[in-house]
């Protein structure tokens, strides 16, 4: 991209700027621009690139949160009636409901030091991590489908089906140990996938764009799983509620830690996707292919790539991700049967996760992770302080608002801004320039 | 293209020597640049041919007995018009004949090398509807006042947010957050008017409430060069939290005085509102429903007869162009972008102070979303986008009709009905669809 | 309108556009503005546009020191363009377009449609313009689109007019159309700025011209200066114009095409009836003004196109209805004309951009997984031998300059084992130095053997590069004829005409 600091969104196949792909000035072997040695690009992506920025989001949008919080405190609003008389107990009790608030997230999720012995305290570490397996996954998969330039907004759809698919075969099939686990998981995947393709196909065939098809989708497969809750397909019997029955033991992802913790084979799984995912776009032939059609499609299709079948197989591989947070949902959290609300919400969570992570396996799965403990921590706030758990929903948001503004941050914490702004790698519509020619 | 440069006489006279045989562009008259092939659409025909097939399916073969009754009007009308009862089976019979003979006529029209016109597809669909409420009401009786006034009442906010939609889409900001700002106009007119216990400060509230999402999404997607789309989801996912957090936090501690708004009163404008059948389903409705049609008026005619509405249009098809004839491009987005939020706040008090009479959670249900399939249903056109989200408060409001008669159609495959519309849509199958060409573009000047 | 440039300078980051400029047209003068491509001359008149903010100088109309925010003041001083992308909003009719803006309205902000078309009416009947207010521009050809621009102009009482490329889209004749309309406003009292880089052009109609290079101003020349003289004021020295090369010693015909026909997405028919062949060993250039075909046409042979008929064959194998990738696998290797868009992904490293079109086996992918190892052994030595300028090939492929984005391309089409080579466009917008060394790699690749499709539409490249050629007009070829063959022959092929006493060389080839 260009390298001029202000315009970087300019694209770089605009004809007038021009002066960037002039003869330079004297010699043509001053016109290639110079990069940056290794050590000042890692320096920058530190200190005014993407890192910081990163973190300077998740702080700024936890104040935000603490701002939100404080605002709503009863005791807050009690106090500020007379807070020209004493403002100290106002501050006071800003600090006790902010601090109470956060303390609690941290405890939830992290390390609970009031818990007696060692096990117990590491608890909320490990609730952390199966809260983060699913959206790990997820995230996986949107981000995937973020970097051949698709927006998968139907992670809902996609984990609903696949939940589906895996708690049918999970109950109806009894297969062996072992067998049934991997046959369930496969149901469940195979099941995302397809509903992911879809909308593969429907924008390689005939232009429909992902975004509507994906929501659309995701409504579909929401009436169409409720329905069958209520017919034999997977309602229990002898219910009348739209719930299917339980998982068979066969079938249930086993603890990773002795039934006393919550954190399931899925964390395990989760990390082998990362690793997949990781090779798959950085080292493998269709990697290749999927980044080249996400940066520029149209030299990806004068390079002989076939583009829509690229649309076609990442669809299929982001819904197999998110149907794998599905699997996880039902065969690791919920095992006892699931309802209609089975996705949790981590479709759309997926979104953020994905942004958060700058669509890196890694980075992802670190986004994840910290999610996780948003939610985990969350959960034990609405119990301890009374905290409604949307607030994790808020910070979330802001945090993805945030990091997708970098100037936004580096105004607020008036930061230098680095000679090479750092892009997320969501894709982003080359933007309409005054120099970019309409004549295509 | 028939008015080519004059030149090409000579052209065309000089071109035939020199021993080279005659190409098309060599006729003597004088000549459009490029000879074209007649592009034959049969996506008419085929839809057609489905629809009839599934209608000699459902009618005919599945065919119900008894008969169907047709209530045309309310009790308290001042003209009662006669009940109608058609016989099930035979209905849909003649019907599903009709239907083949129009999926046939389709089919010569574009065999040969005509249109199938809208107004043959609008007939097909309503008598494809009308076998369908028959079939589905055998033994019973449909209330078409009742399902119609339903079908408008649940659409209002679906058009408020598709002319929203309509506005900054094609000022060239793709807006996905309606759901949002129909969510923050909920929400805030409810604690206003129930605070105030003022009807018009809750409005006003709701719209200011729309237009600060709009603000957020115009100042991310336009100053910081946001994807537009990811801004819109955000939002939405931060306006669920952030009322979801209010209302559980805040609301639910005295509901009593911050979420008891008063409701708006059916207010029938007399005479219009004694039109047999018309006359319940558009005239005995609330001011909100009245604003929606002045809204979608003014829109329509802004957008295609005013100098705003060119600017608007200019700006979300060629922005550089609009710049290099002195329109401010960010400027005119950013303001427009607000006024469509306002627009879809105002939809959200209708939530609130039109229907339901107080906020919950979540309480606009993916509507949002719906007012987006309608804008795209729609073309980008305020008035299709405004039948498109007819169309689709009218399945939502079919299902629960047909729910309380006794639906032999499970309720969910109705409520799917306007998604699976969309996506029908989008795919082309419909028709082509084309939105604003700078849409979902930042816009960069120097 | 007296309108003057005094010291304009224009910075993007390091790279100093315009070096203070100083350009004085006077009223009812056409003012030439010639120079290289890249040379600064679109900025410069983006900032008299007030597109752009100059960092320096001023800009002065008639005495008076203006200052521009945007195009709305400029227009308001009396500044029209005609831009070389045009600026017109496709979906809109002629009179929307002209009225944008500056629209008249009545009650209520409604739009005064009448008014705008009797305006467009006028302004058409007082330059013999045959535009129709009500047509959509975009079913109107580009040289109708180009008028309803200087109708745009001038219905905002335009003094200065500034034309910005406007006959890269026009034929022969079309320019000779143009050119006498500049003189009919000329009379009529209005200054134009006529900014290109065609020679021809330049001396037929300028008053003055003044050459940039380098965003500096080098001279001023009048009309009566030689071709040579103004091509070497304009590259800064003595230009060769030729290549070197020896005669051509062609084979036995590979590539064949006959009866080949494109038809668009809109059901045009954009490629029709077209028949050739290229033999090994030799260049065929396919000349012709922009949008008459050419860029379809290759792109038809390399599997790109969707609604194709007729028969390609290369040695004897047949590629049509084959996709890209097979194309690509029969040993075709393309130069797409824009590398930016088609040819490259900008994001890529130099060494990522080097494989591309080879992301589908050996030697670059191995069981599904890259060979990178390979590839930088591979980019390395490429980089060299092509004389990629750039600090390693880790380098993002849009950071370099066009012309040694351009040898990336060659670089990667040209070590593939080629049994035919497309380059389309292959210098556009390059430096003088790589467009020397892109042509020495075409003729090479020849002397190889390989048949070789040139399309250009600049005719100097045609005449340097060919053995033969192949004038394309709407769709269809014109004509193919020996490499010889002169310039004002060739011009009026471009037309579509067929000069007596031209024997095109292969009749049955041509046949349509």
């Amino acid at each position: 991209m260009s390298d001029s600091p202000e315009n970087k969104p300019v694209t770089p196949s605009s004809p007038a700027s021009a002066p960037a792909s002039a003869p330079g000035p004297g010699t043509a072997a001053t016109s290639a621009v110079e990069p940056p040695s290794r050590w000042r690009t890692t320096f920058n992506e530190i200190i005014g690139g993407s890192v910081m920025i990163s973190i300077l989001a998740v702080v700024l949008a936890i104040v935000a949160g603490g701002i939100l919080i404080a605002l709503t405190d009863e005791n807050v609003q009690k106090a500020s009636v007379y807070f020209f008389a004493r403002p100290g107990d106002t501050f006071a009790e800003i600090w006790k409901s902010v601090s109470g608030a956060y303390v609690a997230l941290f405890q939830g999720s992290v390390y609970n030091f009031k818990r007696p012995d060692f096990l117990d305290q590491i608890k909320p570490l490990t609730e952390t991590l199966t809260f983060a397996t699913p959206l790990i996954a997820a995230g996986l998969g949107v981000g995937l489908a973020f970097r051949v330039g698709m927006f998968n907004i139907g992670g809902r759809g996609q984990m609903l089906i696949a939940a589906a698919c895996a708690g049918w075969v999970g109950f109806t099939l009894h297969l062996p140990w072992g067998l049934h686990l991997v046959v369930a998981i496969l149901a469940g995947v195979i099941g995302g996938g397809i509903w992911g393709g879809i909308a593969g196909l429907l924008k390689a065939r005939t232009g429909a764009h992902e975004v509507i098809v994906t929501i659309m989708l995701n409504y579909v497969a929401f009436y169409l799983v409720s329905y069958l809750l209520r017919t034999p397909v997977l309602q229990a019997p002898g219910s009348n509620n739209p719930k299917s029955p339980p998982i068979d033991p066969t079938a249930v992802l086993p603890d990773l830690l002795g039934p006393k913790f919550n954190l399931h084979l899925g964390f395990i799984l989760v990390i082998a996707a990362t690793v997949f995912v990781w090779w798959l776009l950085n080292r493998s032939a269709l990697g290749f292919k999927f980044r080249a059609v996400g940066i520029n499609p149209n030299a990806a299709r004068v390079a002989g790539i076939d583009v829509k079948n690229m649309y076609v197989y990442a669809m299929l591989i982001s819904g197999g991700l998110v149907g794998l947070a599905g699997v996880f949902q039902v065969l690791g959290t919920v095992t006892t049967g699931f309802s209609s609300g089975i996705d949790a919400g981590i479709g759309f969570d997926a979104i953020t996760v994905a942004l958060l992570g700058r669509s890196k396996p890694w980075g992802i799965f670190i986004a994840g992770i910290l999610f996780g403990a948003f939610k985990a921590g969350g959960f034990a706030m609405q119990a301890s302080q009374g905290i409604p758990i949307d607030i994790v929903t808020v910070v979330q948001s802001l945090i993805v608002l945030f990091i997708a503004a970098p100037p936004l941050i580096r105004t607020v914490f008036r930061l230098p801004d680095p000679s090479k702004p750092k892009k997320p790698k969501a894709p982003k519509p080359a933007p309409v320039t005054r120099e970019a020619v309409a004549a295509k | 293209m028939s008015d080519r440069l004059p030149e090409n006489v000579t052209t065309s006279n000089l071109a035939p020597t020199g021993g080279l045989p005659p190409t098309e562009h060599n006729n003597p008259d004088s000549t459009p640049a490029l000879a074209t092939v007649l592009v034959k659409s049969w996506k008419a025909p085929i839809a057609f041919g489905i629809f009839a097939l599934g209608a000699i399916i459902l009618f005919v073969v599945f065919g119900r007995d008894g008969e169907s009754t047709f209530k045309l009007s309310t009790d308290v009308d001042l003209i009662q018009l006669p009940v109608v009862v058609l016989p099930t089976r035979t209905t849909g019979i003649v019907i599903s004949i009709v239907l083949v003979l129009l999926a046939g006529l389709s089919v010569w029209l574009v065999a040969t090398g005509r249109k199938v016109r809208i107004w043959l597809m609008a007939v097909f669909a309503v008598l494809f509807l009308v076998a369908f409420l028959t079939w589905a009401s055998a033994g019973q009786t449909i209330p078409v006042p009742g399902l119609l006034v339903g079908a408008v009442s649940l659409s209002v906010p679906l058009i408020f947010g598709a002319l929203g939609g309509v506005i900054s889409e094609r000022v060239g900001v793709v807006n996905v957050a309606i759901e949002g700002q129909l969510l923050a106009g909920a929400f805030v007119s409810a604690v206003i008017a129930s605070v105030t216990n003022n009807l018009f400060a809750g409005v006003v509230g709701a719209i200011i409430a729309g237009a600060l999402v709009s603000f957020v999404l115009a100042a991310f997607s336009i100053k910081y060069l946001v994807d537009q789309v990811i801004v819109g989801v955000v939002l939405n996912v931060l306006v669920t939290g952030l009322t979801s957090f209010l209302y559980s936090q805040v609301l639910t501690a005295d509901p009593d005085l911050l979420n008891s708004p008063p409701r708006f009163d059916r207010f029938p404008i007399p005479l219009l509102s004694e039109i047999p059948i018309i006359g319940p389903t558009l005239f005995r409705q609330t001011i909100i429903v009245y604003l929606m049609y002045i809204a979608v008026a003014v829109v329509f005619f802004g957008l295609f007869k005013t100098r705003w509405g060119l600017r608007v249009r200019a700006v979300g098809e060629h922005p550089q162009a609009a710049d290099t004839v002195g329109i401010k491009v960010n400027p005119t987005r950013f303001w427009n972008v607000m006024l469509a939020g306002a627009i879809t706040g105002l939809g959200g008090a209708y939530f609130t102070l039109g229907s339901v009479g107080a906020f919950n959670k979540e309480m606009t249900a993916g509507a949002g979303y719906i007012a987006l399939a309608a804008v795209i249903f729609g073309r980008w056109d305020p008035i299709r986008a405004t039948l498109a989200a007819l169309l689709f408060g009218f399945a939502t409001n079919l299902q629960y009709v047909l729910g309380v008669i006794g639906s032999p159609v499970p309720s969910e495959f109705l409520l799917m009905l306007p998604y699976l519309i969309t996506i029908f849509a989008v795919a082309g199958l419909v028709g082509r669809v084309r939105g604003p060409a700078a849409a979902g573009r930042p816009y960069v000047s120097r | 309108m007296k309108l003057e440039l005094r010291g304009i300078t224009k910075r993007f980051g390091a790279l100093t556009a315009n070096d203070h400029i100083d350009l004085t047209v006077e009223p009812g003068e056409i003012h030439c503005l010639l120079g290289e491509n890249g040379a600064g001359k679109s900025t410069l008149m983006n900032v008299l546009y007030g597109l752009y903010q100059a960092d320096e100088g001023e800009i002065v109309l008639d005495d008076v020191v203006q200052h521009f925010a945007g195009p709305g003041d400029a227009m308001n001083a009396g500044i029209g363009m005609v831009h070389q992308h045009f600026m017109l909003i496709p979906v809109f009719t002629v009179a929307e377009n002209v009225m944008l803006g500056h629209e008249q309205t009545g009650f209520a902000g409604f739009l005064d449609l009448s008014a705008a078309r009797r305006r467009v009416r006028e302004i058409s009947d007082q330059f013999g313009f045959d535009v129709d207010p009500d047509a959509l521009v975009d079913d109107l050809p580009v040289g109708v689109q180009q008028r309803v621009e200087i109708i745009k102009a001038l219905s905002r009482d335009a003094k200065v007019l500034v034309f910005d490329e406007p006959t890269a889209v026009l034929t022969p004749q079309e320019t000779d159309e143009l050119m006498a309309i500049m003189r009919q406003l000329k009379e009529a009292g209005t200054s134009i700025v006529f900014i290109t880089h065609k020679l021809r052009e330049v001396r037929e109609v300028a008053d003055r011209i003044t050459v940039i290079r380098l965003g500096k101003v080098v001279g001023e020349a009048s009309p009566t200066a030689t071709n040579a003289e103004l091509a070497s004021l304009m590259v800064g020295r003595a230009v060769e114009l030729t290549v070197h090369k020896d005669p051509a010693k062609p084979g036995a015909p590979a590539l064949v095409v006959s009866n080949l026909s494109v038809i668009d997405a809109r059901g045009q028919v954009v490629v029709n009836d077209v028949s050739f062949d290229v033999k090994a060993g030799e260049i065929l250039a396919i000349a012709g003004v922009q949008g008459n075909g050419q860029t379809e046409l290759t792109e038809a042979l390399m599997g790109l196109q969707e609604r194709v008929t007729g028969e390609v064959t290369l040695d004897g194998k047949s590629l049509s209805g084959l996709s890209v990738r097979k194309v690509l696998d029969s040993g075709v290797g393309f130069v797409p004309e824009d590398r930016k868009e088609d040819g490259l992904v900008g994001e890529f490293t130099i060494a990522e951009n080097l494989m591309l079109d080879r992301s589908n086996g050996a030697p670059f992918v191995k069981g599904g997984g890259l060979q990178l190892a390979y590839l930088s052994t591979f980019a390395e030595e490429k980089s060299k031998e092509f004389d990629v300028r750039s600090q390693g090939i880790g380098t993002e492929v849009g950071r370099l300059s066009g012309g040694n984005q351009q040898k990336v391309v060659l670089a990667r089409e040209l070590s593939r084992g080629l049994r035919l080579f497309v380059a389309a466009q292959p210098t556009r917008g390059i430096d003088v130095g790589s467009i020397e060394f892109v042509h020495k790699r075409i003729v090479a690749t020849r002397d190889e053997g390989i048949p070789v499709v040139v399309v250009s539409t600049e005719l100097d490249e045609v005449v340097a590069l060919a053995d033969r050629i192949a004038v394309m007009y709407r769709g269809g070829i014109v004509g193919i004829v020996p490499g010889t063959t002169p310039r004002d022959i060739l011009g009026l092929m471009m037309a579509g005409e067929i000069p007596a006493g031209v024997e095109p060389l292969d009749p049955e080839g041509a046949a349509a």
